[in-house]
């Protein structure tokens, strides 16, 4: 889902206010404060954090390895465990069978059932690597426009929400009202105008 | 600015009205995009288009794909009062091409094609085609903000109801069934 792909799709934003100067000490900051955690041998299931574009398994921004000439270029990186749900009943079920002989019960207690399955999804998250999904990103800082890389709606809601942990800064996803807010340089009464609009019907 | 998830959905519309106008322009005022980037010499429709018929009780969707395939179809179904929601393009320079989808209600871009290699000569060079493909990205991205902006300047003003929209419809119904 990168920038070095064949066919490229682009999901476009604009950034809403500017970050604290010296800029690149201040980027390299948020890039390292929430730099993507690894989980392989962690009950969590899932982590998002930013990567090197250039090695999204090494993460590392030290020397602004992330600036390219006046842009800045690194990778959103989501990490997920998928646990099979028919493994999780396998486990499950042995657990239960466990616990039944262990307590010379004929049935469990629903607490009892939800603590076994909460106990074996924890010990299936420990042994199940997580699986990488790496989406790019450009900054230009300059015209205050941010470029992912990925049209999938998870990996932009994911951006918006990390890029304000990071920066302190807001994104606006570009789509046809905000684009005809922030591109068209409406005048007060034209984005008036704009607001009141209803679709044109072209068939008689 | 208005609650952008309600605004997402209100203003959808713009989206599918951009992409209609961009189909009308490239069959009738080429000239248009050169005002938009003076080394474009064509803009093309690509291999897919996809439209919406909202008009009817349940959401009808209308994909056409294949080179120079069914286009007429395409204006035979915006006469029927179909939105067009997906647009694939072909922007053409002298020299190069680039090939990209446009979707409506997101103004989202994909399948972009860029001319030029797709990978770096060697890991040395690797700023350099960077920035290389940043600037063939751009080329795109600005096209497609120009003419949005150029749209919408339209569509606030009475031009769109008493010039545009006529023709358009002319346009649509010239087509023969």
């Amino acid at each position: 889902m990168g920038l070095l792909s064949s066919a490229i799709s682009i999901t476009r934003y604009r950034v809403d206010g500017k970050i604290e100067n010296p800029v690149t000490e201040a980027v390299t900051k948020g890039l390292e404060k929430n730099t993507i955690a690894n989980i392989d041998d962690d009950p969590a299931e899932k982590s998002v954090g930013w990567t090197s574009f250039d090695k999204p398994f090494s993460p590392n921004f030290e020397g602004s390895s992330f600036l390219f000439g006046n842009l800045f270029v690194f990778s959103l990186r989501i990490d997920r465990k998928s646990i099979p749900s028919k493994l999780l009943k396998k486990y499950v079920t042995i657990e239960t069978s466990k616990r039944l002989n262990k307590t010379r019960q004929r049935f469990l207690s629903k607490d009892e059932k939800k603590a076994i399955k909460d106990k074996v999804l924890t010990d299936l998250a420990i042994r199940v690597p997580s699986t990488p999904n790496i989406y790019d990103l450009i900054w230009n800082y300059e015209k205050s426009d941010v470029y992912l890389f990925s049209n999938l709606r998870s990996a932009n809601e994911e951006l918006e929400s990390l890029f304000k942990r990071s920066f302190n800064l807001s994104l606006i996803r570009f789509f046809p009202y905000t684009a005809a807010d922030l591109l068209s340089d409406l005048s007060d009464p034209e984005r008036d105008t704009l607001i009141g609009l209803s679709p044109t019907h072209f068939s008689d | 600015m208005l609650d952008l998830a309600i605004a997402y959905n209100r203003y959808r519309f713009l989206g599918d009205e951009f992409l209609t106008w961009l189909w009308f322009l490239i069959e009738n005022d080429q000239h248009a995009f050169r005002t938009i980037d003076s080394d474009c010499t064509a803009v093309e429709i690509g291999s897919r288009i996809v439209l919406e018929n909202r008009k009817r009780k349940s959401l009808e969707r209308i994909s056409i794909r294949g080179d120079d395939a069914g286009l007429e179809e395409g204006r035979l179904a915006l006469k029927k009062g179909a939105l067009l929601t997906e647009l694939s393009l072909v922007f053409k320079t002298g020299e190069y091409q680039w090939a990209f989808s446009l979707k409506g209600e997101s103004l989202n871009l994909s399948s972009l094609k860029t001319p030029g290699p797709s990978l770096p000569p060697s890991p040395e060079e690797m700023e350099l085609f960077f920035l290389d493909k940043a600037e063939r990205i751009n080329k795109i991205t600005n096209f497609v903000e120009i003419a949005f902006k150029m749209f919408v300047r339209i569509r606030v003003t009475s031009k769109w109801p008493n010039k545009i929209v006529p023709n358009i419809k002319k346009w649509i119904n010239s087509i023969e069934v």
